[in-house]
């Protein structure tokens, strides 16, 4: 288990982690979220102890880094990472930096080519095994990266940007692949998509500022969406649509001239679109279409750190 | 130790996986002939042993060195993988010392083949070749002290062509700390043991002897000691700065 007490961390007087907390337990996959600078790449610094904290703490399965080295590299054993940038030592060919990692790890020397073919397959890194990491494309480099974080199959987890220069198959790909190695791992992704939160993730956790404002499922997280369970629906030309509003469960309606589409919100955990299907079809109003609305979680999101920024303001 | 001893290997494979060795171990050996045979007047001499050829060395040194050291951190620093490699379960230490080694071994390396000088004086006359493999010693532990100095202005920037310069002027300092100039200039107001102890950490000084292949344990005291403390000052600087 990860238990992380009261974290800050301080550069030049200036707090970029402030008073984190959060736990996390095998099978927990997090979507690690936060505008740019929110302290995300540095909270997960501290977490595999590249950074010591200010102030707080950080236990993994009951170790902490600031005990003795001994516990430090014990503790290191048990996380793969990687970093922001996925670097790696560009003048190595992939199998030789594979390589290194494994001895580094001081994984026994039989079980090193296995393990290497293993990972291999699993990030496809099979056709450029043999070439300098400097001459490999943006997205064959992210999966070296990966690949030196999973060769050990580690229980800990730690993903600063996993899919980020990777295209659309490859993420896919990469996703699926800590989906299944998820199971009995404790996994911490952070990313820009927010897409990739709910495919992947089961928890999410939100910093700005330094300061989480959010932790939680990503089906909460769409919750706090206005448009959750919303229905829209296109006139076919203007009508009487002020009924719509004293249907049971509906909170609110825009309605955007000019272009006929009407939006119809529901009150928190209402499902609203039956009903509304039913009030069309029985004051037979004239509809074109009738769809529920897709939460966006870029709006969510926003909305979040926005309001954070202006707490932060205050 | 093993763990030390991987570094080392990755390190360096890497000098020879660029140019970097190669090139290095050339320019040395011109740099050393020229020395050698142009200003150390080898011929002229008349005598069979390699005293002009280590006079040099430290002056050799102190521009050669640097070169080699200033990727030692830096580079890491700049491409990231500082955070890769102090992440895996290994010690500062044991990284700081698996590159010191692996450079230093370049250095060693340089010096070997440098060996169809020793061929040539044992060919010319019969010199004294306890004195010249003395001598060799002690260059090599003099390398190590100069790039200590190297690797721990290394650890302090991402920037090489910083870390080149400054390891060169404090090089330069601790070079010219011993020399005739310093000396005097210090000889004239100051009383004699300040005068000793600037001496007396110079890299020149203590390695007059070694050139002459009297191999006394202070000097070789001298740059363990310093090899020890320039490399603990970069342990330090790395896990201060490795947040920035």
């Amino acid at each position: 288990m990860i238990s992380v007490k009261n974290i800050s961390r301080v550069f030049n007087q200036h707090r970029v982690v402030d008073d984190l907390s959060f736990e996390i337990r095998p099978g927990d996959v997090v979507g690690f979220l936060g505008p740019n600078g929110a302290g995300k790449s540095t909270t997960m610094k501290m977490l595999t102890g590249f950074l010591p904290v200010s102030s707080g703490s950080i236990e993994i399965n009951g170790l902490s880094f600031t005990q003795s080295g001994r516990e430090a590299l014990k503790i290191k054993q048990n996380i793969g990472y990687l970093p922001e940038g996925a670097p790696a030592y560009s003048d190595m060919t992939v199998y030789q930096f594979l390589y290194f990692i494994t001895q580094v790890r001081r994984m026994p020397r039989t079980t090193r080519q296995q393990a290497i073919g293993k990972v291999c397959e699993q990030v496809q890194l099979e056709q450029v095994l043999n070439k300098k990491i400097e001459h490999l494309s943006k997205g064959f480099k992210r999966r070296v990266g990966l690949a030196q974080a999973l060769i050990h199959d580690p229980n800990i987890l730690i993903l600063d940007e996993p899919t980020d220069g990777l295209d659309p198959n490859q993420k896919y790909h990469v996703r699926q692949l800590i989906k299944n190695l998820a199971k009995d791992k404790m996994v911490i992704v952070s990313t820009h998509i927010l897409d990739e939160v709910a495919a992947v993730c089961n928890r999410v956790i939100i910093i700005a500022n330094g300061k989480k404002c959010f932790d939680d499922t990503p089906e909460t997280l769409k919750k706090m969406s206005p448009l959750h369970n919303a229905v829209t629906l296109k006139l076919s030309y203007a009508s009487d649509i002020s009924g719509l509003l004293e249907i049971d469960g509906v909170l609110d309606m825009t309605h955007t001239p000019g272009t006929n589409y009407v939006t119809v919100f529901a009150q928190p955990g209402r499902y609203i679109l039956g009903q509304v299907t039913s009030h069309i079809q029985y004051h037979q109003m004239p509809v074109d279409m009738v769809y529920p609305e897709e939460v966006r979680l870029d709006d969510v999101f926003r909305k979040i750190t926005l309001e954070s920024n202006q707490q932060e303001q205050v | 130790m093993s763990a030390t001893l991987t570094i080392f290997k990755r390190e360096f494979a890497s000098f020879f996986a660029t140019p970097v060795a190669y090139i290095f171990i050339l320019i040395f050996l011109v740099m050393s002939g020229v020395f050698t045979f142009l200003f150390g007047e080898f011929y002229e001499r008349g005598q069979a042993d390699l005293l002009s050829f280590f006079d040099f060395h430290p002056w050799l040194y102190l521009f050669l060195v640097p070169a080699i050291a200033m990727r030692t951190w830096s580079e890491e620093r700049k491409s990231g993988s500082i955070e890769l490699i102090m992440t895996l379960p290994i010690t500062t230490m044991q990284i700081m010392l698996g590159k010191f080694f692996a450079a230093w071994a370049i250095l060693g390396l340089c010096l070997l083949m440098t060996f169809p000088l020793f061929v040539t004086v044992n060919y010319l006359g019969a010199p004294d070749n306890g004195v010249i493999l003395a001598a060799y010693l002690g260059s090599w532990l003099m390398s190590g002290a100069f790039l200590a100095v190297g690797i721990c202005m290394s650890a302090t920037t991402r920037n090489q062509v910083v870390a080149f310069i400054s390891a060169i002027v404090i090089c330069f300092v601790f070079v010219l700390a011993g020399s005739p100039v310093v000396i005097d200039l210090f000889q004239m107001w100051a009383p004699n043991i300040i005068v000793d102890a600037i001496a007396g950490l110079s890299f020149l000084t203590h390695f007059q002897n070694m050139a002459k292949g009297v191999i006394v344990l202070n000097d070789v005291l001298f740059y363990v000691l310093s090899i020890a403390v320039w490399l603990f000052a970069a342990y330090v600087v790395i896990e201060q700065k490795k947040a920035h």
